[in-house]
């Protein structure tokens, strides 16, 4: 713990004359038609900390997959101090010395948070009995050494995205590893937990450890890592030491391309209040959320996973109830916890998940793009044959859809087609609001510069639009105004002019008057 | 709910002043579930025993143990396979084979020894466990449909095996009788067999890394494979020993009856799953201890012969277990909804 300031480090001596502990060689992975990772390759030393860095969809996660052994690359070689090896299960890659924590975090809720710690590696007394004096203290312990304080005796169920990314990390230190790899770990922590879970990443380096950091915040790749490596669309791009880069070099390397295009947001004028959204509170979750969003807009809802976000979303649409505070809509206030009023007054949801919550995966293309209008496609009671699908064809040609048959289920899609399919089933209500939740996370480049035209498109059309995102260059790319939450309130909200990374980055990690930096 | 009643001795954080008081005693009900079941079963006793003084006598309450006892070991089973959010259906066709097996040996070979019979039981049941384990675990079918299967193949075994015959207790030798009415310190044998499962299977449950497995599978299968868990194997093994189990269970059955035919331990498997649920047990897995599963098997059992005391009929009876279990699950959820906002807003415990 007695490390400099990580500042202060001189960079890593990475090669001095040892191998690399652990080598990614050009490895490959396709899941069916999509080719997830096309040439993985990353070395990693000891005694590193390495960024990992790519948009979205650019097979980080993949990487990070094939090192925990949940897939096995098709192609491609993976060495540990030279040797060859391949894993099966998490077990394998467990037992060669890699920890993972992942970016969703997986715990059992009905277990004990110390449980949940040593699951699978539990402190045993004679006859392979638990020990479970010894796994409360060993936890405490562990949670000592990260500087927070969380009971061990509760359940997981319930814990804040943040504290149940601290059990992850603790789990990852009790394993001991040699080589721990983080998927975004910081994405749902504050600052202060953010500086001690780098103090914990220094106390591995220095005891030999590799540590891979998988991270969107650049500003934290400075901080903490010595060498950078840049994956786009599943390859990769570059690998080197920090000091020769900048984080203009490092978003070029990542984007390839020019944000221009991506982005194509036109001005639109701006008109009444559509959605007002006014105290609106959920306990435990968010409070006294205020925001309106007008005709012909779009703002979006930025801050860090856990935020609250989403669920704002969520108790708008009506899915989740409000505690206190008013939703309305053209004026008229909202039924708390209808979402059948919230459509009925023109309000549409696009989810984060489209896998669990806006497709029904088997059903056809035409039935799942129909599925929220099915009140203008019958007649009387009866759903006509083939009404669906011209219905659906007609919203299917507007947003460009790539598709086989209509008639195919929805699951054939590629992601960013599957995305189209979820949209035109809610722009088929034109709705007068939409709310849309990470509208392009794990789609392709292409079709995400059609989402984004297809988006400035509706709000020079007039529809109000609110778009949930955690990607800051889609944010400043698209929004008229961004509003940020910080741990469940709004902390800044930020004209076009006004917004930029930085301000944008300290409103969500809580730095009050976002305007300093 | 299993989570923390499983380890008593660790410190309950002392938050009953920082949050309302009804939800303090909401959590104390959550964490200690069998309490509530065993106050149940107090009111139960205590109640009926009103009526009829009789019923607490000492031969009535034997018999009530002995009477709960085959109950009790199936819910044993049925509860390690419900805990990893499966089900196994088979257990009562298990147990009437076995049964069956277990006289047509006396029949045939009247000074059989006693504990090749109980091995004949446990091998027949093991090979059915082992069965649905393996096409639920390998074919990846789900355990409903799979042991819905296989209720009606192993019913059918036995009624194709049985025809019309039935074993009768002057078929058995005495000393195979006297396990199901014999009494060791007043305490039935039968009860005592239980009792000792019960026992170690709560403990096993709670102290070895399997048992731990079991539980976290049942909590979030997902997690289970991303932690290296061999979920496959640990479901298997669950279905191996509930078969296992029933197949003794099913020898036990003929000691206590006496007589068997084809149709002997028909219906038990929703007798078992109601007195797991109503112990506690997660119908979707990941919660509720073994301990919890028998005293429901024993409180429903209780309530069984309690009706017959106060002079209700048979239908009573069924209508009064399909109430407990609507009761207990309503009762899960609304204590569920009752604690979640303070594990949402609880991050921290009280400092000290």
């Amino acid at each position: 713990m007695t490390e400099p300031p990580a500042a202060d480090r001189p960079a890593a001596e990475s090669a001095a004359g040892r191998g690399p502990l652990l080598v990614v060689d050009h490895a490959q992975k396709s899941f069916g038609a999509v080719r997830a990772l096309i040439d993985g390759s990353i070395e990693l030393y000891s005694g590193e900390a390495h960024a990992l860095v790519g948009e979205n969809g650019a097979g980080k996660s993949t990487v990070v997959k094939v090192l925990a052994g949940v897939h096995r690359s098709d192609a491609g070689r993976l060495l540990l101090e030279g040797v060859e090896v391949g894993f099966d299960n998490t077990a394998q890659s467990r037992a060669a010395g890699i920890a993972v924590i992942f970016q969703e975090p997986t715990l059992f809720p009905d277990l004990s948070v110390a449980e949940n710690i040593f699951v699978g590696s539990q402190p045993t007394r004679a006859g392979r009995r638990i020990d479970r004096r010894r796994m409360r203290k060993d936890a405490v312990a562990l949670f000592d050494q990260l500087g927070v304080k969380l009971d061990p005796d509760r359940p997981a169920r319930g814990l804040s995205i943040a504290d149940q990314q601290i059990v992850e990390i603790a789990k990852a230190l009790s394993a001991a590893a040699r080589v721990i790899v983080m998927d975004e770990p910081t994405a749902a922590l504050t600052l202060s937990e953010v500086d001690r879970l780098f103090r914990v990443v220094d106390t591995l380096r220095a005891a030999g450890a590799a540590v891979m950091f998988v991270s969107h915040r650049l500003e934290e790749v400075f901080v903490l890592c010595q060498r950078v490596t840049v994956m786009r669309d599943g390859r990769h791009v570059l690998t080197q030491p920090i000091g020769e880069l900048t984080s203009q070099s490092i978003i070029h390397a990542m984007v390839g391309r020019d944000l221009d295009a991506l982005y194509p947001k036109t001005e639109t004028a701006r008109g009444e209040a559509v959605l007002k959204v006014e105290r609106l509170t959920r306990e435990g979750v968010f409070f006294d959320v205020s925001f309106e969003v007008h005709r012909g807009e779009i703002v979006a809802l930025a801050g860090l996973v856990g935020a609250g976000r989403s669920e704002v979303a969520r108790v708008i649409f009506g899915i989740d109830k409000s505690d206190a505070g008013s939703v309305e809509v053209n004026g008229m206030k909202l039924r708390s916890g209808s979402p059948t009023a919230a459509m009925a007054a023109g309000v549409a949801l696009v989810p984060e998940d489209r896998r669990q919550q806006g497709l029904i995966m088997d059903l056809s293309i035409e039935r799942n793009v129909a599925l929220a209008s099915l009140r203008r496609v019958r007649r009387f009671l009866l759903i006509p044959f083939g009404s669906e699908r011209r219905f659906a064809s007609d919203w299917a040609t507007r947003l460009q859809l790539k598709y086989g048959r209509m008639s195919n289920a929805v699951s054939t899609l590629s992601g960013g087609n599957q995305q189209k399919a979820v949209l035109a089933k809610w722009l088929a209500r034109e709705p007068s609001v939409l709310i849309v939740d990470e509208p392009t996370r794990g789609i392709d480049i292409g079709t995400k510069a059609e989402v984004h035209r297809l988006l400035s498109d509706l709000a020079a059309k007039g529809v109000a639009v609110l778009m949930i995102s955690s990607e800051l260059p889609e944010v400043l790319g698209m929004a008229d105004r961004v509003i940020v939450l910080y741990e469940g309130s709004i902390s800044g909200e930020f004209t076009r002019a006004e917004a930029g990374e930085h301000v944008i980055m300290h409103a969500a990690t809580g730095l009050v008057g976002g305007a300093a930096a | 709910m299993s989570v923390t009643a499983n380890h008593p001795g660790s410190a309950v954080p002392d938050v009953a002043g920082t949050r309302p008081r009804t939800q303090h005693v909401a959590e104390l009900l959550f964490r200690f579930r069998e309490l509530g079941i065993v106050l149940a079963l107090l009111i139960v006793v205590g109640v009926t025993a009103a009526f009829n003084y009789r019923f607490v006598q000492e031969t009535s309450l034997q018999q009530l143990l002995s009477g709960a006892s085959i109950i009790v070991l199936l819910a044993i089973g049925e509860t390690l396979v419900i805990v990893t959010r499966n089900v196994d259906l088979s257990v009562g066709s298990v147990l009437g084979l076995s049964a069956y097996l277990a006289g047509t040996m006396f029949v045939h070979h009247p000074t059989v020894p006693l504990p090749l019979v109980f091995l004949a039981g446990l091998g027949l049941g093991l090979v059915c466990g082992v069965v649905n384990g393996a096409i639920v675990t390998v074919a990846r079918v789900p355990s409903l449909v799979v042991t819905l299967g296989t209720l009606y193949i192993i019913r059918g075994l036995d009624a194709t095996w049985a025809g019309g015959n039935q074993v009768n207790a002057f078929d058995l030798p005495e000393g195979f009788n006297k396990i199901g009415y014999g009494t060791i310190l007043g305490v039935p044998y039968l009860g005592v067999i239980a009792i000792v499962a019960v026992a170690i299977a709560t403990y096993a449950m709670r102290t070895f890394r399997t048992g731990r497995d079991f539980y976290a599978i049942g909590s979030n299968p997902d997690a289970a494979r991303l932690a290296g868990i061999p979920s496959g194997r640990r479901v298997f093994t669950t279905f191996a020993l509930s078969g296992g189990i029933a197949g003794v269970a099913g020898v036990l059955w003929l000691s206590r009856f006496g007589s068997v035919d084809s149709t002997a331990g028909s219906g038990y498997e929703f007798q078992v799953i109601a007195a797991v649920v109503v112990g506690g047990v997660a119908i979707f897995g990941g919660s509720g201890t073994v301990l919890g599963a028998a005293l429901g098997a024993l409180l429903l059992n209780t309530i069984d012969s309690a009706l017959v005391v106060v002079r209700l009929s048979s239908f009573w009876s069924q209508a009064m277990q399909g109430a407990l279990l609507l009761a207990a699950i309503t009762f899960d959820r609304l204590l569920a909804l009752r604690l979640a906002p303070s594990l949402r807003t609880r991050r921290r415990p009280s400092d000290g």
